[in-house]
């Protein structure tokens, strides 16, 4: 185990790293496979002075679950921020809110400002200091508690169960 | 069939690339314009990516797998420079629609 971390130093980031250098070449030949392998175990031991905490998952299938849950929102909310922006203006009440996290690492609290700005109709405008609290801002909201509620539900909780601090 | 099914998703595509900047043309202010542009490149170009994947992967010999990094880099950065415009915008206290409601104040 302890040569597999001194070997790996980030897991995933080798992973992510061979899965692109494959999809950049457009291939699947031997020679980039391994050529890419190489390049994904050299290039995470070099930077490894940049990346101080180890990014760790739990439970890959929440992951997955999660990636389905918020593609189909996005091509929900495609639909109903479509109408809107056809709509009258008039008709629109944007406003800002705020998002209680429980989620704590950074990498949670990036993703789910991520989702938040990728699903149509809400954009992650800024962080607290404390990492406590993200302000949003939506285009049309009509009941803020119920959305806040949506989102910490749908977004945040699997989130949270997959990426946590060990 | 298959040429229907691909002109479905080039005319999805645009219809919702349009609609995202028709969105930025006539949405009243800033942080509304900005939902205009993050919609668009998020269902416009998925759409017009999976196209262009399904396209070259039968039309050709080989599989074209290039549009998952285009879509991959492409929901990294969008909401990463909404979220940049967006802080920067309340930082300079941009003028917004008297009708936001709003927590800061």
């Amino acid at each position: 185990m302890n040569l597999f971390n001194k070997m790996f130093p980030h897991p995933v980031l080798t992973l992510v790293l061979w899965g692109i250098w494959l999809l950049l070449n457009n291939t699947l030949s031997a020679g980039h496979v391994v050529l890419g392998l190489v390049f994904a175990i050299f290039i995470p031991w070099l930077t490894s002075g940049f990346w101080p905490e180890k990014v760790r998952m739990k439970a890959p299938l929440t992951l997955l679950k999660f990636l389905l849950i918020v593609l189909w929102d996005i091509l929900v909310a495609n639909m109903a921020v479509a109408k809107l922006i056809l709509g009258r203006n008039k008709n629109l009440k944007p406003g800002f809110f705020y998002i209680d996290l429980d989620i704590q690492t950074p990498l949670g609290i990036s993703l789910l400002a991520n989702t938040i700005s990728l699903t149509p109709g809400t954009v992650s405008c800024d962080l607290t200091e404390d990492r406590k609290r993200l302000l949003v801002h939506a285009l049309h909201i009509e009941d803020i508690p119920t959305v806040v509620k949506e989102i910490k539900e749908r977004y945040e909780a699997p989130l949270k169960e997959v990426f946590t601090e060990c | 069939m298959f040429e229907w099914i691909l002109s479905a998703l080039v005319l999805l595509g645009a219809f919702f690339t349009l609609v995202g900047s028709l969105g930025l043309y006539k949405l009243p202010d800033f942080f509304m314009r900005l939902h205009g542009p993050t919609k668009a490149t998020t269902l416009g170009v998925g759409a017009l990516l999976i196209a262009s994947a399904l396209y070259f992967s039968f039309k050709t010999d080989y599989i074209s797998m290039h549009e998952v990094l285009v879509t991959i880099f492409l929901f990294i950065t969008a909401p990463v420079s909404a979220h940049l415009m967006a802080k920067a915008a309340i930082h300079i206290k941009l003028k917004q629609v008297k009708r936001t409601q709003n927590p800061m104040k």
